[in-house]
């Protein structure tokens, strides 16, 4: 598989599952400060905004944030421009996701294009680009093979998991005073169902916490996404096997060593420093991202053309 | 209700091809004009915009000027009864032929100069004549692996050959989504008519670069080269890759090592034998050509010339295909085939010639010039239409550069029905049919693009300038449909139906009652309380 299209595949993955998550995220925001008649909308706002990485907005609320994790195509972070990576992406490679696939990013796109969404009630848009990523996900889990480019599009998927997991995480233990914050969260990770069946209802936050990080079988916990992105890594490795183990053996290393420290380290030992662990878990991601790239994205071969030098 | 066809208006100088001057609907037509006047005005203006709706989802797009945007697709077809179409296939066949002969001659020992049939400083002033690409010889005799020879229908009809494309020419992806779309929108009107299928385009194109490939190489690596997303053609490109089942390659994905060119894998460098390339010459290979270009793959000329890999269409193409070159192009039939060209050029002055530029520069405000070597409609001049400032600039031009342009009388083309605002109105067409020469045999495929100028009485058919296309409908045979008798009865097994959980379904019925009246009892009570 040629380099780039490798690449395109893994932050298709990735930016589509930064646009659900951010879609979800967002969602339960709106819902939280709706539901709760004593949240302070500039405090929780600002904590969201900064579990996302935007730490330079004075003042913020809910409309400050709708635009900056929604509809702006211009700001990093938000849903619309997620998408818009995924389709660019997609556009790259475009010979290589299949066609229904295809379709299916750009139909939404054209959606979501030209600020069409900031027109629809803020509800509708986020569950729009919900359901949307699960339709392009369905269709590339039944149409595509699942050979080494799916991989990387998995990989790139769990890893971006992980990562968003984590802000949501983190952005709860911020928020931990208001008496729905886990419960939103759980929301938020589409997880709510799922707790209440696991925990009979009587259940509390360390134990949405637990659930969150630990849980064997919800495919959205921590742990699960993390021996997910393992495994799709182990798998390409298998195709390259015997070549520059050391480098993708970064990659391996790093998530092997995140899974290990949740997996046997103590809950409470988490639970007492959870925004540190949960920024350690998002620090994981970038190296693994970034070892990935160099191993398998521009490692082979590279040379520069110097223009006019002859 | 107003017809499809109410008030089609024609004029007596421009060939419709539908509708003849006394008003009388052309052999080929007759069904579809029914269909459609059966149809209605409205619903046909539904199902037209059926179809950009679904080429805008599916993203058939051309990019312009960094944006994308939709190809409109027509939904009149344009039909081509089978005799006309042999007319033409042989006609083009002939002409790509030629051109081979030519191009083989003119990188090798310039016979045909020799002989004083062409002058020399026609071939050597061509600014896409290029020396790097002198004597490399291409395996199994091949330069023009694809070509698209530009045809018009002049005003009583006749087919003539307006441009050639042997370099890199594009269209033929919307031949191709135009008949699904067609398909999809018109069953009923495709479902009564024979109609040449477009879909071995793809099949036939990877054969003939796998024909190309380099001697020793039994499977080998055929990838499509194209500039990026941001070109003109990108959805072209990505659609032909994936229908050939090819990888779609950027220059960057390219090294050249030791005379080979190789591409940057996951698994390391993996070698590349034949390059279906659909980057310009002058970007292709910076040691050569433009050495800022960050297109192409520095070295691979070499590696062409030395047999290691295949460059689909040959570099240096453009001379053939120059529209200098064009007006010898008849003289080029009859010296390397010794036949009569069956398709006629347009009128050409070459206003490098001092005879020929005198009156031109007379006739000015009558008269289309061209640039010799712009392609997309650029820089085109059409007398009649221009203005006092513009024939003037123009003049300046031509006389400071004679070689660099060409000049014609305005050519009438011909009309199809055309969906607009106001219904359906004659609107001038080309055609563009493309062609693969695999080394054994030129086939054309049968059909082509109809390029349509959507404005009123607008004559310059380009995409960049605003046209649209049409799906061009090569009947077979009479063009009707029969019903084809099967050729042998098959015994058809009855399968078992399909499981459902039937036991369930059947102890439903008493279940759902006795939950009913369970409901009814507590409200009952309820409103009791």
């Amino acid at each position: 598989m040629l380099s780039r299209i490798a690449e395109s595949l893994f932050w298709i993955g990735r930016y589509l599952e930064r646009a659900e998550d951010t879609s979800r995220l967002l969602e339960v925001h709106l819902t939280l400060l709706l539901e709760d008649p004593v949240v302070d909308e500039e405090a929780t706002s600002e904590v969201l905004l900064r579990v996302m990485g935007i730490d330079d907005e004075a003042s913020p609320d809910h409309q400050t944030v709708l635009q900056l994790l929604g509809w702006d195509e211009t700001s990093m972070t938000s849903m619309v421009a997620a998408f818009y990576g995924a389709r660019e992406s997609a556009r790259r490679s475009r010979e290589t996701v299949s066609l229904e696939m295809w379709e299916a990013i750009n139909t939404t796109w054209n959606m979501m294009r030209g600020n069409r969404l900031q027109h629809v009630p803020a509800h509708r848009a986020c569950q729009l680009v919900r359901e949307r990523c699960a339709v392009v996900g369905g269709l590339a889990d039944a149409t595509m093979t699942h050979d080494e480019g799916w991989q990387y599009m998995m990989l790139g998927r769990q890893l971006e998991r992980v990562d968003m997991t984590s802000r949501i995480i983190e952005s709860a233990a911020y928020n931990a005073d208001s008496p729905y914050a886990w419960t939103q969260t759980l929301r938020a990770c589409g997880a709510h169902h799922a707790f209440i069946r696991a925990y009979r209802g009587a259940a509390t936050d360390a134990q949405a916490a637990e659930f969150l990080l630990l849980n064997q079988l919800f495919p959205r916990s921590v742990l699960v996404s993390l021996q997910g992105a393992e495994e799709a890594l182990g798998e390409l490795e298998a195709g390259t096997a015997g070549r520059r183990t050391a480098v993708t053996g970064e990659a391996v290393r790093a998530l092997g060593r995140a899974r290990a420290e949740l997996e046997f380290g103590s809950l409470e030992e988490t639970m007492a420093n959870l925004p540190e662990r949960m920024s350690r878990l998002q620090r994981t991601c970038s190296a693994v991202n970034d070892a990935v790239s160099t191993h398998y994205f521009d490692g082979a071969g590279q040379s520069v053309w110097r223009a006019g030098v002859r | 209700m107003t017809g499809a066809f109410t008030d089609y208006p024609t004029t007596p100088s421009i060939f419709d091809e539908t509708v003849s001057a006394e008003g009388a609907v052309r052999p080929g037509y007759d069904q579809i004009t029914r269909q459609f006047e059966d149809f209605g005005l409205e619903d046909v203006r539904n199902r037209g915009e059926y179809v950009s709706k679904s080429y805008h989802d599916q993203g058939v797009t051309f990019d312009y000027e960094g944006e994308e945007r939709p190809f409109p697709l027509d939904i009149v077809p344009r039909v081509i009864d089978a005799d006309t179409w042999s007319h033409v296939e042989a006609g083009v066949a002939q002409r790509v032929t030629a051109l081979e002969a030519f191009l083989a001659d003119i990188y090798g020992p310039m016979q045909i100069i020799t002989d004083r049939v062409l002058p020399r400083h026609i071939v050597t002033t061509s600014s896409h004549y290029h020396r790097v690409a002198f004597d490399i010889q291409p395996l199994n005799g091949v330069r023009v692996h694809v070509s698209g020879i530009d045809l018009i229908r002049d005003g009583d009809g006749t087919f003539r050959v307006l441009e050639d494309n042997v370099r890199i020419p594009s269209g033929v992806s919307y031949v191709l989504t135009n008949r699904r779309a067609m398909t999809s929108t018109l069953p009923e009107v495709v479902g009564t008519h024979r109609i040449r299928p477009v879909a071995a385009y793809p099949s036939r194109l990877l054969r003939a670069l796998r024909a190309a490939a380099p001697s020793g190489i039994t499977d080998p690596e055929v990838v499509v080269l194209t500039p990026g997303p941001y070109n003109s053609a990108y959805f072209e490109h990505s659609l032909l890759a994936r229908l050939m089942g090819c990888r779609l390659v950027e220059g960057r994905d390219l090294v050249t090592q030791g005379g080979r060119v190789m591409m940057r894998t996951t698994h390391g460098l993996q070698p590349v034998h034949v390059i279906y390339r659909r980057v310009d010459d002058d970007f292709l290979d910076p040691v050569a050509f433009r050495n800022d270009s960050v297109l192409g793959c520095p070295g691979i000329l070499n590696a062409a010339r030395a047999g290691n890999v295949t460059i689909a269409n040959a570099v240096g193409n453009g001379v053939a295909d120059d529209k200098l070159m064009y007006s010898y192009v008849p003289d080029i039939i009859r010296y390397y085939l010794g036949e009569e060209p069956i398709l006629p050029n347009v009128d050409t002055w070459r206003l490098e010639d001092p005879g020929h530029r005198e009156e031109v520069l007379d006739r000015l405000d009558e008269l289309v010039l061209k640039p010799v070597d712009g392609s997309g409609g650029k820089g085109i001049v059409i007398g009649p239409q221009a203005s006092k400032d513009e024939l003037d600039q123009l003049r300046r031009t031509v006389t400071a550069s004679p070689r660099g342009w060409i000049a014609q009388p305005v050519v009438q083309l011909s009309t199809v029905p055309t969906m607009v605002d106001d219904g359906l109105r004659p609107r001038h067409v080309d055609l563009r049919p493309f062609a693969i020469n695999d080394g054994e045999k030129v086939w054309v495929l049968p059909g082509g693009l109809t390029r349509v100028a959507l404005g009123e009485g607008e004559l310059i058919v380009n995409s960049s300038r605003g046209g649209g296309s049409k799906d061009t409908w090569v009947l077979s045979g009479d063009g009707r449909r029969t019903r084809v008798e099967p050729r042998a009865q098959r015994q058809v097994q009855i399968g078992t139906a399909p499981q459902v959980a039937l036991k369930r379904s059947e102890a439903e019925p008493a279940e759902q009652e006795q939950q009913q009246q369970q409901q009814g009892g507590t409200s009952e009570a309820g409103a009791g309380c």
